[in-house]
């Protein structure tokens, strides 16, 4: 024995192998049956929603429709100087010609005007127009075209045909940001064309009231649940847990009901006669609806990691600080809330997480300007279908979120989540 | 807490301003609904102040005097202005009973600590008086909702026969029309079919690879669980859009299957999640007790660690449940008419055609999530009896 156990190489297990592959074999046996359990909600995951993200993220910087519906002209295009203040040369309009007499057979040239419409405005009109006599067209093709439609003479339509030739673009990237595609890079666009930076803003704005008004509501709720007696803190849990469970309809319908102009609130406020009839107070569609509404149904999300970090702060320390000669104020302000932080910084990036990818609530009591950027990406992609500026918005706010969930994963673990206490 | 020091009685002059200054705040109230603001204050203050006094000097005993004051005065808010009025007067009546006699008998201070200040008793009520406020503002829209769904009109505010309590003011036809309706009715059935299916499907997956997880020795444990997280995490518009874009691509936009794979999916976290922190309080050497004993993995894990970690798995699979019961962007986007939710139904009727009909599915929801919450509850408790029980 003493000799086996000197040289640890030696060490053999039961069977005659050596210990030490022994216990390597046995490791990897455990490491590969977590994973086989592992393995089928992992492919399921990511194949219902991972990969769908990804074909997102995807179709933010495809534009192959370009390319596949006039591939001659792309190519022919691609010697023309975009520059020059000279149109295409003959032989572009003639590969047009071609090409669209293909797309028109398989009447796919609609589908490239509404594409090129995102960029300039009336190519869809244009194209379906031409699309109708493109076939009986004869040679010299220039003036064939400009025949049909004066807007081939311009020169802005073939520099944004040139720019959007390429199967892959920024081009919604840069729209996502007010940006414009030039030929020589991004451009900014007219002042009243700028949208989406505004927006952006408004919801990291309005995100942060929100979340700064959970804190202020949260942190006292939170305060009194940790510091009652367990029976009484048990009860008031219930009142923060049954929003929590309620369905966020329900929770968004009431607050329609008690904000509107006829609504519960108005009502009272004319009947105890401190607002006039005629004069009721606008709390709907507008950014003062959405910011009440969903701190509201954003509370409990506050509330509960500041109850779970404040129960573990030991009320001892409190009186300690007292007994020691603080204030109030002072033995609340250097003790407790340093010790508590923790909690309202888990509250806080998980409220704003939510609270930025927000739709429903925006949607219904946000009016026009207390819309989120969510609602402008389920415009595009229900409404306009400029399904692609629609995912490059959507993968700005994704990465902002990936962001602060990774910030969230580094300060609380993400598996330290808490769900209803 | 033990009261070492006897509490005094309060003299005249601390009670009786204060109750004066509650009865100015009601009496603000009632002035301005009857006419005049200031004139209310001033009534309510003199009013009140008299009655404090009055009350600690009458010879009466405390119970009989408090008695009288709520009788009193529901008596005079019945004159006044109805039914609904003589309830608010016997709330006021009790209440101001109840504030005279906890300040004059000095029983504000009778669970604090005997050191504190007057500052410091006066901002320990004011702070549970904030917090009140703050649980009220919880709990209101929900408290509004369940008196509006049995209104007689189709209004979204309390009319004046449902103020005077009147039973005309009141009906059942809201919840009528959602059990007659075949818009509703369709959307419940959908509503029901995809759930449970969803649930299922999250709740299967989800527990096996939570027990996978909870294994010591995983590999890429951090990234694993944060790939299976994200669903929680990504903006459900995001998730909506891409699953739209990429289930049309599969031709499953649209089917009753794409909607409850995205279900499915949106639910998974919330099984992972608990049931991982119902492993973290297993004892493994209970399987390998079970394993000596001669039992197979299969019969381990069903008769060892599934009942110990079933609470875990029931609270994951009722997160599942109402996720998915809930859910209305990414069913608008995955789903088409056939698919029409509960959920969706409601979000039609609050953009478009606005019907209280909504405020009577709202209540049915929401005793349905007390339903759910009150099975959580038990759940809890039991797992921690059972956690209390093996050894850890």
């Amino acid at each position: 024995m003493t000799e086996a156990t000197t040289q640890p190489g030696r060490v053999l297990a039961a069977d005659g192998t050596p210990l030490k592959r022994s216990l390597a074999r046995a490791l990897r046996m455990q490491k590969i049956r977590a994973l086989m359990l592992v393995a089928p909600l992992l492919i399921f995951v990511l194949v219902t929603f991972i990969a769908p993200i990804a074909d997102m993220l995807f179709r933010s910087i495809e534009n192959q429709v370009v390319k596949d519906t006039i591939p001659r002209t792309v190519e022919a295009l691609d010697s023309w100087d975009p520059h020059s203040t000279e149109l295409p040369p003959e032989a572009v309009f003639a590969a047009l010609q071609a090409d669209l007499v293909e797309a028109v057979d398989q009447k796919t040239h609609t589908r490239l005007g509404s594409r090129l419409n995102y960029e300039y405005s009336g190519a869809a009109s244009l194209l379906r127009k031409t699309g109708r006599g493109v076939e009986k067209m004869k040679a010299p093709y220039q003036e064939a075209f400009l025949k049909v439609d004066k807007d081939w003479g311009d020169l802005e339509l073939w520099r944004t045909l040139y720019i959007y030739s390429p199967a892959y673009t920024n081009g919604y990237f840069l729209n996502a940001v007010d940006l414009k595609k030039g030929i020589d890079g991004p451009e900014a666009r007219p002042e009243n064309e700028q949208i989406y930076i505004l927006l952006f803003k408004r919801t990291m704005f309005m995100s942060l009231v929100i979340t700064f008004s959970c804190i202020m509501l949260g942190y006292p709720v939170a305060w009194i649940l940790a510091n009652i007696r367990a029976r009484t803190a048990n009860l008031l849990m219930i009142l923060v847990l049954l929003p929590f469970w309620t369905s966020l309809l329900v929770r968004t319908s009431a607050w329609k009901v008690m904000l509107q102009q006829e609504g519960v609130i108005n009502e009272t406020l004319v009947w105890l006669g401190l607002v006039a009839d005629n004069d009721r107070l606008i709390l709907i569609n507008n950014q003062f609806g959405t910011i009440v509404a969903m701190t509201h149904i954003l509370l409990p999300f506050m509330i509960l990691p500041m109850y779970s970090v404040m129960k573990t702060i030991p009320p001892s320390y409190l009186r300690a600080a007292k007994s020691l000669g603080a204030t109030n104020w002072t033995a609340f302000w250097r003790v407790y809330f340093p010790q508590s932080v923790p909690g309202i910084g888990a509250g806080s990036i998980l409220v704003f997480i939510l609270a930025i990818g927000y739709y429903i609530t925006p949607e219904i009591v946000g009016g026009t300007d207390g819309t989120f950027i969510s609602n402008r990406i389920a415009y595009h992609i229900s409404k306009s279908l400029n399904w692609g500026l629609g995912a490059a918005l959507g993968a700005i706010l994704l990465g902002a979120v990936l962001l602060l969930y990774y910030v969230y994963d580094k300060i609380v673990g993400i598996d330290n989540v808490k769900l209803g206490g | 807490m033990a009261v070492l020091t006897t509490v005094p009685r309060r003299p005249a002059s601390f009670y009786v301003p204060v109750v004066a200054a509650f009865g100015a705040f009601v009496g603000l109230f009632v002035g301005t609904a009857q006419g005049s603001g200031p004139l209310g204050i001033l009534g309510g203050a003199i009013l009140m102040g008299a009655l404090a006094f009055l009350l600690t000097h009458a010879p009466l005993a405390e119970k009989q005097l408090r008695w009288i004051v709520a009788v009193v005065f529901a008596i005079a808010g019945f004159a006044l202005a109805g039914l609904s009025a003589g309830i608010i007067g016997a709330a006021l009546g009790w209440f101001f009973g109840w504030l005279t006699f906890w300040l004059f008998e000095g029983r504000y201070r009778a669970h604090l600590v005997p050191y504190l200040t007057p500052g410091q008793v006066l901002w320990h009520y004011t702070f549970r008086v904030i917090c009140g406020a703050i649980f009220i503002f919880l709990i209101t829209p929900i408290l509004v909702v369940l008196p509006l769904s049995f209104n007689a009109q189709d209004f979204f505010t309390f009319t004046p026969e449902m103020l005077a309590l009147d039973p005309a003011g009141y009906s059942l036809k809201h919840y009528r029309d959602f059990f007659t309706n075949s818009d509703w009715q369709n959307a419940l059935r959908n509503s029901l079919m995809i759930a449970p299916v969803a649930t299922l499907l999250s709740v299967g997956f989800g527990t096996l690879a939570a027990i996978g997880l909870s294994q010591p020795h995983v590999p890429f444990r951090r990234a694993i669980m944060a790939i299976l997280i994200s669903p929680m995490i990504v903006p459900l518009i995001i998730s909506a859009a891409g699953m739209y874009f990429f289930y049309s691509r599969a031709g499953l936009q649209g089917t009753y299957i794409g909607v409850v794979l995205a279900h499915a999916a949106l639910g998974i976290p919330f099984v992972i999640i608990t049931v991982t922190a119902t492993l973290v309080g297993f004892d493994n050497s209970l399987t390998r007790a079970a394993a000596n004993m001669g039992a197979d993995p299969v019969t381990t894990f069903f008769r060892v660690q599934m009942p110990l970690i079933l609470p875990g798995v029931i609270s994951g699979a009722l997160f599942a449940f109402i996720t998915s019961f809930d859910e209305v962007v990414v069913v608008l986007f995955v789903g088409s008419a056939g698919q029409k939710t509960l959920p969706w139904q409601m979000f039609i009727g609050l953009r478009e055609q606005i019907s209280p009909t909504i405020l009577a599915v709202a209540t049915i929801l929401v005793a349905i999530s007390i339903a759910l919450l009150t099975v959580l509850e038990l759940l809890r408790r039991r797992s921690e009896r059972l956690r209390g029980m093996s050894p850890s």
